[in-house]
């Protein structure tokens, strides 16, 4: 296919795109004359039918085929799950997995509130942020070539200069150069590392906002009463903030459990840095394991579900109060 | 409600007014306070910014230099040994060639573009008949949706595949504007509507007495007012579609429809020290979002402080 093939074939959707949306609200303007909410069936239909057939019907699936083994024929039990909490592949996936969400959100949040709370103020307080901030905006794979290349090694020979930054670093220090990404189980923080670098200015911004929130007069009587910087963070900055540390910290913890490109790009899941989002898509697409890629699925599933139930909680009891 | 931080149920509009409102207010506060920074922290500050920044910055300073000396000496020994070139940037953008990353560019293009209008369009008119159309069953399909925010779509991707193999589609760039179209709807609709219940009643009230239908309210009176919700969005959409990996290899394999984001991560694992290649193939891919970020910051951050729940 050459360029102007791709670009007239996604002219020819958009066109096809708009004539079902301009049908649609023929029909519902004709409709409407007789009955008004018939055009709120006509108005929702084609998005519940694509959450329904692109969604809802996949996910009932998925875990049906959790249930069958890897061609997807025979009924297995609960064989996969078995598989996935005792096989040592899979113990060490499970392990790395706890790892990053443990380590991720934590650290993101720390270093993005303790950003916020150092440029509060400064000159050239926008310039700052969004140095911090435009990670969040490349791709996952441009951010793991970009910390691919600090972490580069060469061997350490002579007339060999290392091309990696942080090696380097290592050498002018005058230590040896490592492998960064391939000796476990340093490697997985390693990777960490790149998922901190882009979240971290996910936490400043929305931590940002909300220092800036505090209402003034709650930080005046707090100077008033002498509270030191440290108390004015302990006892003033950090109730404030509550809702919106929970919120950052769930956000990121359910971001880095479905974490993928990273893993793919910087290693391939190999040197034992594989996580469950890379297995699921290893298992189910070039293992052709249909029942284990199925079973990895609903674990995510099921491992997103309490964070996100417990954000909402939490939101519901700050709106209470 | 206790503070004004910015909340998952709030619309990006109040977010948006909520942190401008209490942005200027706190730098007022900090003028006025004249709070003296200490130079620790003010070093912390820039030893952060340092760090974020230097990693991006070898990796652009390097996909000027030749290939040789990118090879051989690390991307620091510019400064002592200038060379530029943009021979990197020439193979890397051509669209003949194993090499080649052009048609690859091209190809995002023709993913996100789809991707980004259809569900917005989708979601506006459902969000809509959601917040102002009384139908039966109104209640129960909305929670249907909200609740299928929280499904990640690695749940979806097994069937998705069988489906679109079965329909004749597979490996196309059909399957890929429909899965994005398809798992952007629930969080769009959800955003769209909370924005769109703000609207006051006495307005759609107003229009329905002088006789206007709901067609006519929807293109009238809603899309105009509508219009800073769906550019939020439509950049949080456009920057999902332009960096995803998964939904593409998973969809597509062939070179003819993977986008960049999948020729990039091909590139880095079979040929890890093509570093003149991937170097300047990053830059192009960044170079996109990145404009996106710069040109429209306002709307960007709205629409991350919305979107952050997606996945």
């Amino acid at each position: 296919m050459d360029i102007s093939t791709k670009l007239l074939t996604m002219l020819l959707a958009i066109l096809l795109f708009v004539a079902i949306v301009g049908l649609m609200l023929f029909i519902a303007g004709w409709t409407e004359r007789r009955s008004a909410s018939f055009v709120g069936y006509v108005f929702l239909f084609p998005s519940i039918l694509m959450v329904s057939v692109g969604l809802l019907y996949p996910a009932v699936r998925t875990i049906f085929q959790s249930f069958f083994d890897a061609a997807g024929k025979a009924f297995v039990g609960l064989d996969n799950y078995h598989t996935i909490f005792t096989s040592p592949d899979d113990l060490l996936v499970l392990r790395n997995t706890v790892l990053w969400v443990v380590v991720t959100p934590f650290v993101a949040t720390a270093i993005g509130l303790l950003y916020a709370i150092l440029v509060d103020g400064a000159r050239g307080e926008a310039f700052a942020k969004a140095l911090i901030f435009l990670p969040m905006a490349i791709s996952m794979v441009a951010a793991s070539i970009i910390w691919k290349f600090v972490y580069e090694f060469r061997p350490d020979q002579a007339g060999v200069k290392q091309i990696g930054l942080l090696n380097q670093v290592v050498v002018w220090l005058g230590g040896s150069p490592q492998q960064w990404i391939v000796n476990s189980p340093w490697n997985t923080f390693f990777l960490i590392v790149v998922m901190i670098w882009i979240q971290a200015g996910f936490a400043m911004t929305i931590l940002s906002a909300a220092i800036k929130a505090i209402p003034d007069d709650i930080i005046e009587a707090a100077r008033l009463d002498g509270v030191t910087a440290i108390g004015m963070f302990r006892f003033v900055t950090l109730p404030s903030i509550r809702p919106s540390l929970i919120v950052v910290l769930t956000t990121i913890g359910i971001g880095t459990l479905k974490v993928f490109d990273i893993v793919r790009t910087m290693t391939g899941g190999n040197f034992n840095t594989n996580v469950v989002a890379n297995e699921f898509y290893t298992q189910s697409f070039r293992a052709s394991n249909q029942g284990l890629g199925s079973a990895l699925a609903v674990l995510l599933f099921v491992l997103v579900m309490p964070i996100v139930v417990y954000n909402i909680r939490q939101l519901r009891a700050s709106e209470a109060r | 409600m206790s503070t004004v931080t910015p909340q998952v149920d709030l619309t990006p509009e109040q977010r948006a007014a909520l942190v401008k409102k209490s942005s200027s207010a706190g730098r007022a506060a900090s003028i006025a306070r004249k709070k003296a920074t200490s130079p620790i922290a003010s070093g912390i500050a820039v030893l952060l910014a340092v760090l974020w920044t230097i990693p991006t910055f070898g990796l652009l300073l390097s996909s000027i230099r030749p290939e040789k000396a990118i090879k051989t000496t690390g991307w620091w020994t510019f400064f002592s040994d200038p060379q530029v070139t943009l021979d990197n940037y020439r193979t890397v953008l051509s669209t003949e060639g194993a090499s080649g990353l052009g048609s690859f560019f091209i190809n995002s293009i023709v993913i996100t573009i789809p991707a980004v209008l259809i569900p917005i369009c989708l979601a506006a008119l459902a969000a809509y008949a959601f917040a102002w159309i009384d139908f039966r069953g109104r209640n129960f399909l909305f929670v249907l949706v909200f609740a299928l925010q929280i499904v990640p779509l690695q749940v979806a991707l097994l069937p998705l595949l069988t489906m679109y193999v079965k329909a004749g589609i597979g490996g196309t760039f059909w399957t890929l504007w429909l899965s994005h179209s398809a798992f952007a709807l629930p969080l769009a609709i959800f955003i769209l509507h909370n924005f769109m219940k703000e609207i006051p009643k006495e307005l759609i009230e107003a229009a329905r007495m002088d006789g206007a239908g709901h067609v006519k309210i929807f293109f009238r009176v809603m899309l105009p007012l509508l219009t800073p919700a769906l550019a939020a969005f439509g950049i949080f959409q456009f920057l999902w579609v332009w960096n995803d990996l998964l939904v593409a290899i998973t969809f597509a394999s062939d070179n003819t429809v993977l986008p960049l984001t999948a020729a990039l991560a091909n590139l880095s694992g079979t040929r890890g020290t093509a570093w003149h290649l991937l170097s300047a193939g990053a830059f192009i891919s960044i170079i996109v979002p990145v404009a996106v970020f710069i040109s429209l910051q306002r709307y960007f951050v709205r629409g991350l402080l919305a979107g952050g729940l997606k996945g």
